[in-house]
């Protein structure tokens, strides 16, 4: 009998041992990993990958084997997925934010960063004056779950003993927790919301002033205009920050798709989009920090000076931190 | 006659991913190739993001029935309310990070979309960064949980209203990968990613190599080849890898009346179809070497 003569056939036969190479090496790397892969496994992946390339192009051109131009298709998109992938290690990336991306970030959205501020110290300015007028407006500014019996009624002895509550009966951790996330939620959605062109997003920017102001107007009221100072500052100053910056990055995707300038809607979105991200992410590490600072710090620090002065010491921090000029370094270059 | 020619065996034969051109995208590689990956649709989505939905569900419920049983185990205030941090905090992880921790991998996709054979990379065929995918998660928010809280909140009179309105804004972003040419969802737009399909295939055997040893060297002349092109050609591979018997027969019957070749008694139908198959993609594949790709059998020889 004589010998098939095809040569699509002949071409395979000769190349079929690089490609199942290739598909072992990507089940590992994509299995456990590309720091499971050998040395030789490593420098090889490369090599096979144009190899397969290169194969796909001769199939496509001469083969009509269409189960092998589709599997070739199929590993080539893995291989390609895996040799320009993400390449640097978890800490590297990690290194990298803090160093450089986030605080970037934050520094370019500087302008949206004002609006938002501007927007929260609006509604609390609002608030404040409304609520020292008439008291009735508190219970429109606060919702019950958050209020927890800080009202007009409440006595001031009471108010204050909200205050300096040294925590007991109530826990701690437990708190500082629930605070997180629940303020995480908000930062999330401030964010999101962004993208329905920024209106819900301011409304939950200013909500959150006027939740801020007529709180204070209560105590203030009541005469303990510094005390409340100090024990809204200790955790405020970086909570507060944070959802500021979370409100501008919504903002910045919202005003990027709506007036996308000379790009188009999709790139100008895309853009923004990355990095309003890189600023979120740093916004959670931020609640992280304030989550802390109110569940713990509060509790424990009960002096109203110290609150004042921890307060000042965060706010510098992250205006050091975010603004404060810094050389290139090389960590700027391909960005 | 349209159905007197295998081009007709096509609707049971889909297991190769025809996929309509609507949704192929070109993506080249830095050396020069177009990859020609597919766009995943709407429905393998909504799928993938069920089956990520039962996981985190099963997965919640799971943790928390453990973290309960250890907290009535420990008997004491400070285990409680140890237990109930971790249950904090595993709840917030699993909502927020059970997308981005699995899309961070190097395979790019939830197990929800591993199962569908999908995963997600960045539109301009570069890296898929972490901000990227962060941002395309977050939004999450605004898709899912937003609604989610709309669909399950309780009200009445005008209240009820403002809840129906927002259900109805909310569905502006959860059906907006129906509206749009590339199946983005706001997530995608704001991160600049797509979803692919991009399966792992095994390589299937040449069905040339097995129907050459059936073929016993049947001989066709060149007029009884030029018949059909490599559309026509795929799908006879299609019946072959197959091997139905009727779908052999009726298939084997209409190459033959259309070659006008009468049957051989002594030759089966599996056998005639291994032969014609060899035949046809030798000649096929020979002149594709000189430069002449015959797409079907309208096409001229």
């Amino acid at each position: 009998m004589d010998e098939l003569r095809l040569k699509s056939y002949r071409f395979r036969a000769e190349r079929e041992a690089d490609w199942r190479r290739l598909e072992a090496v990507l089940a590992r790397a994509e299995g456990r990993g590309a720091a499971s892969l050998s040395d030789e496994q490593l420098l090889a992946a490369p090599v096979l990958y144009r190899a397969a390339l290169s194969s796909l192009s001769v199939a496509r051109a001469t083969s009509l084997d269409q189960g092998l131009i589709d599997y070739l298709e199929s590993l080539c998109a893995r291989a390609y997925f895996f040799v320009y992938g993400a390449r640097s290690t978890l800490v590297e990336r990690i290194v990298r934010f803090f160093a450089r991306d986030w605080p970037n970030a934050v520094r370019s959205l500087w302008r949206e960063t004002l609006v938002s501020f501007g927007l929260t110290v609006a509604g609390a300015v609002s608030a404040y004056i409304l609520v020292t007028r008439d008291p009735d407006w508190y219970g429109a500014f606060m919702p019950d779950y958050l209020a927890q019996g800080r009202g007009p009624a409440a006595s001031t002895a009471a108010l204050r003993a909200t205050l300096f509550d040294k925590g007991h009966g109530h826990d701690l951790s437990a708190m500082a927790t629930y605070l997180f996330t629940h303020n995480a939620s908000i930062a999330l959605f401030a964010f999101a919301l962004g993208f329905a062109l920024c209106v819900p997003t301011a409304l939950l920017v200013t909500g959150n002033g006027l939740m801020l102001g007529a709180f204070v107007a209560l105590f203030v009221t009541h005469g303990l205009g510094l005390e409340v100072g100090g024990w809204l500052a200790i955790h405020g100053v970086t909570e507060l920050s944070a959802i500021i910056l979370a409100g501008a990055a919504g903002f910045r995707i919202g005003t990027a798709t709506a007036f996308p300038g000379e790009r188009t809607r999709l790139d100008a979105a895309t853009e923004a989009g990355r990095r309003s991200g890189v600023v979120m992410a740093g916004v959670l590490v931020m609640l992280l920090c304030a989550g802390a600072l109110e569940g713990v710090g509060r509790q424990v620090i009960q002096s109203t000076p110290i609150r004042y002065a921890l307060a000042g010491a965060t706010a510098s921090l992250w205006i050091v931190y975010f603004y404060f000029p810094r050389a290139r370094s090389r960590l700027d270059g391909h960005r | 006659m349209a159905t007197a020619d295998p081009a007709s065996a096509r609707a049971p034969a889909a297991a190769y991913d025809n996929a309509s051109p609507a949704l192929r995208r070109e993506l080249v590689t830095p050396e020069g190739v177009d990859l020609e990956v597919r766009l995943a649709d709407a429905s393998e989505r909504a799928g993938a993001f069920l089956i990520d939905l039962v996981i985190m569900g099963v997965a919640m419920i799971a943790l928390t029935i453990l973290v309960g049983v250890a907290a009535a185990a420990t008997h004491n205030k400070t285990g409680g309310s140890i237990m109930i941090v971790a249950l904090l905090l595993i709840w917030f992880l699993l909502r927020n990070f059970y997308f981005v921790a699995f899309e961070l991998t190097p395979r790019g996709a939830t197990p929800g979309k591993r199962l569908l054979g999908l995963r997600v990379a960045s539109r301009n065929g570069g890296r898929l960064t972490a901000d990227a995918i962060f941002a395309r998660n977050a939004m999450r928010e605004l898709e899912v949980y937003l609604p989610a809280t709309f669909l399950f909140a309780r009200a009445s009179g005008v209240d009820a209203w403002i809840i129906l309105l927002g259900i109805a804004w909310c569905a502006v972003f959860v059906f907006m990968p129906l509206f749009n040419r590339d199946k983005l969802r706001a997530g995608d737009i704001v991160a600049g990613t797509w979803v692919l399909k991009a399966p792992r295939r095994k390589l299937a055997p040449d069905m040339a190599v097995k129907a050459h040893a059936a073929a016993k060297g049947v001989a066709f002349t060149q007029r009884e080849l030029d018949t059909y092109g490599v559309k026509e050609l795929q799908v006879l591979e299609e019946v072959l890898r197959r091997y139905e018997p009727r779908t052999l027969k009726a298939v084997a019957e209409r190459i033959r009346t259309k070659i006008g070749r009468p049957a051989d008694p002594q030759l089966s139908d599996g056998a005639f179809l291994d032969a014609y198959y060899v035949a046809l993609r030798g000649r096929l594949e020979h002149r594709l070497l000189f430069g002449r790709r015959r797409r079907d059998k309208f096409d001229a020889p």
